[in-house]
């Protein structure tokens, strides 16, 4: 089949995205890797389980109604593992219950989202240690606590979320440790007020958490999660505004058995790094991301990006960016003209930059911390895929790796299963200190498979039997 | 937490019979059955287990009914029999 639009990632920017596409007339896939749609932020809950009723619960309701009504057609539990350039537009490899699948569209849209961005410390490979936003999808999508007690920690809105989400689930949150100030987080409001919604959540967050009589440790850091098989307790020291361990201050032990701790988060750009697209280094929008014209259109032609995949934004901005996208492509494709679509695009446009400035500053807050890179102990594992420590990363340094994929070669740092996703931004951030900056350290070559993929999928029904043997050679 | 679950159903994790509700994630299952340890890195053998809940670190691996599988994209059905992967399953 070739459709007029494929859309990878059915999240706020995703699934709006196709849905505009397609109340524009044209003929729309939508491919999730999840089992239904929401993204992360609106993500759903599992079948059975009571959904909530938050902002963002409600949010990623409204967007599955309007998907399940709308003439889409949906590609979900759908794992994309290649793209490429078809005759006529791009062609899409995935591997859907278990069979593979091929799909081709004139234009694609990527909103493949973002994933966290976790500063390697002693101790974060024990299990019971979690991103924050792991911890969010238990709570809302599980409805299930991340342990019985559970340390908080990281930088920006996340920590909120997931503190006051465990204690109005009942649970037990043992401390909350934050990279920032408590005065940062006053220094940000000026540009949340931009989203009186995201302010008055932000204000039932921390109340919840102030009411519970939770420790906050503002500027201090966590140094260690110790535990033979998991996580018992969890090392905290003050630090400096960068995130690095103040020397000699005294550490502090916490009893837990979970630690739900995250830095930021980072697009995910494998699959526009994969297209060849061109990407920026904006530390302010999570670092690496892809580059995006007003009209959402990247520097491959017929190629959009809608949300976080364009720098981090947040998900107004993903909902505002994937309207627009799809609008963009109905007037690429001649099914709107000038006028249609500037009478849709402008007001989207206003909205876009209000979002883009409460977004703005909260992607501040979760920005890389390079002292905190630099302070990784030499025997800390990076590559968690293929237990690479600081000191081989260094070793390789050493003897002459110059850039990522470099390095990538020499120590298989970022060329296990995630492909990077986990220490991509620690090693690039330990090369970076070496080189001169992210920039110079470069942007990791993106590689199919995009995610790992059974080989049994992909060979479907082939058999050994089924390998043409030539004809032999004439005597 | 409060609110309503999936039927209950049971799965088995290297032969031990565990209770579940449907709706859970293979990975979240696993949790709430105080199974952390899911398997062991490949050079240090140390333990890991469910790290990203979403789909990316590929830390929560396992062996579902015979075929290689994230616990986390999983959802657990009756009757499912699971395999912890690592030398310590072993």
């Amino acid at each position: 089949m070739s459709l007029d639009l494929a859309v990878i990632g059915a999240g706020p920017a995703g699934g709006s995205a196709a849905l505009e596409a397609a109340r524009l007339g044209l003929s729309v896939a939508l491919v999730e890797e999840s089992a239904a749609p929401g993204g992360q932020v609106w993500r759903a809950p599992g079948a059975g389980l009571a959904a909530g009723t938050d902002p963002d619960a409600m949010a990623g309701a409204a967007l599955r109604a309007a998907i399940a009504a709308a003439p889409i057609e949906r590609l979900f539990g759908a794992r994309v593992w290649l793209i490429g350039r078809a005759e006529h537009g791009f062609r899409i490899d995935l591997v859907r219950e278990g069979r593979a699948e091929t799909i081709e569209a004139r234009a694609l849209l990527l909103a493949t989202g973002a994933h966290e961005r976790i500063v390697p410390f002693p101790g974060w490979t024990l299990p019971g240690v979690i991103g924050l936003a792991a911890a969010t999808i238990l709570l809302k999508s599980q409805r299930m606590l991340p342990g019985r007690r559970v340390v908080v920690a990281g930088c920006g809105p996340l920590l909120a979320v997931v503190a006051a989400g465990i204690l109005k689930a009942g649970g037990q949150v043992a401390a909350v440790v934050d990279l920032d100030s408590r005065t940062g987080w006053l220094a940000a409001l000026p540009a949340l007020a931009a989203r009186p919604d995201l302010l008055a959540q932000g204000a039932g967050w921390v109340a919840r958490i102030l009411r519970a009589g939770v420790p906050i440790f503002s500027r201090h850091t966590v140094i260690a999660a110790e535990g033979t098989d998991a996580v018992q307790h969890v090392r905290i020291a003050p630090c400096d505004a960068d995130g690095a361990p103040m020397p000699g201050a005294a550490a502090r032990v916490i009893e837990a058995d979970a630690l739900a701790i995250g830095h930021g988060l980072v697009p995910d750009t494998a699959a526009t790094r994969l297209l060849r697209a061109e990407h920026r280094f904006d530390p302010d929008r999570g670092g690496w991301h892809a580059v995006r014209d007003a009209e959402m259109q990247s520097s491959v032609p017929g190629l959009w990006l809608a949300g976080e995949t364009g720098g981090i934004g947040g998900a107004a901005v993903a909902e505002l960016s994937g309207r627009m996208a799809g609008a963009s492509v109905a007037h690429a494709a001649g099914r709107l003209d000038g006028a249609a679509y500037r009478a849709i695009a402008e007001p989207l446009r206003a909205r876009l930059a209000k979002a883009s400035r409460a977004g703005a500053a909260m992607a501040r807050k979760m920005r890389a911390r390079e002292a905190m890179v630099a302070a990784i102990a030499p025997d800390t594992v990076v590559c968690r895929c293929e237990d690479v420590t600081r000191a081989e990363i260094e070793a390789a340094i050493a003897d002459g790796a110059g850039d990522v994929n470099q390095l990538k070669q020499w120590t298989r740092c970022g060329m296990g299963p995630c492909q990077g996703r986990m220490c991509g931004e620690a090693a690039a951030g330990i090369l970076a200190r070496h080189v001169g900056g992210r920039e110079a350290a470069g942007l990791w070559t993106g590689r199919a498979p995009l995610r790992p993929v059974p080989m049994q999928a992909l060979l479907g029904d082939f058999d050994y039997a089924d390998i043409p043997i030539p004809p032999p050679a004439p005597p | 937490m409060k609110g309503p679950r999936g039927a209950p159903v049971r799965i088995l994790v290297d032969g031990q019979p565990i209770a579940a509700c449907q709706g859970e994630s293979l990975a979240a299952a696993l949790l709430a059955a105080g199974i952390l340890r899911l398997r062991d890195s490949p050079r240090a053998g140390a333990p890991r287990g469910a790290f990203c809940f979403m789909g990316v670190c590929q830390e929560c691996v396992v062996q579902v009914d015979g075929a290689t599988a994230q616990a986390c994209q999983v959802p657990v059905e009756d009757g499912m029999v699971v395999l912890l992967v690592g030398p310590h399953a072993a």
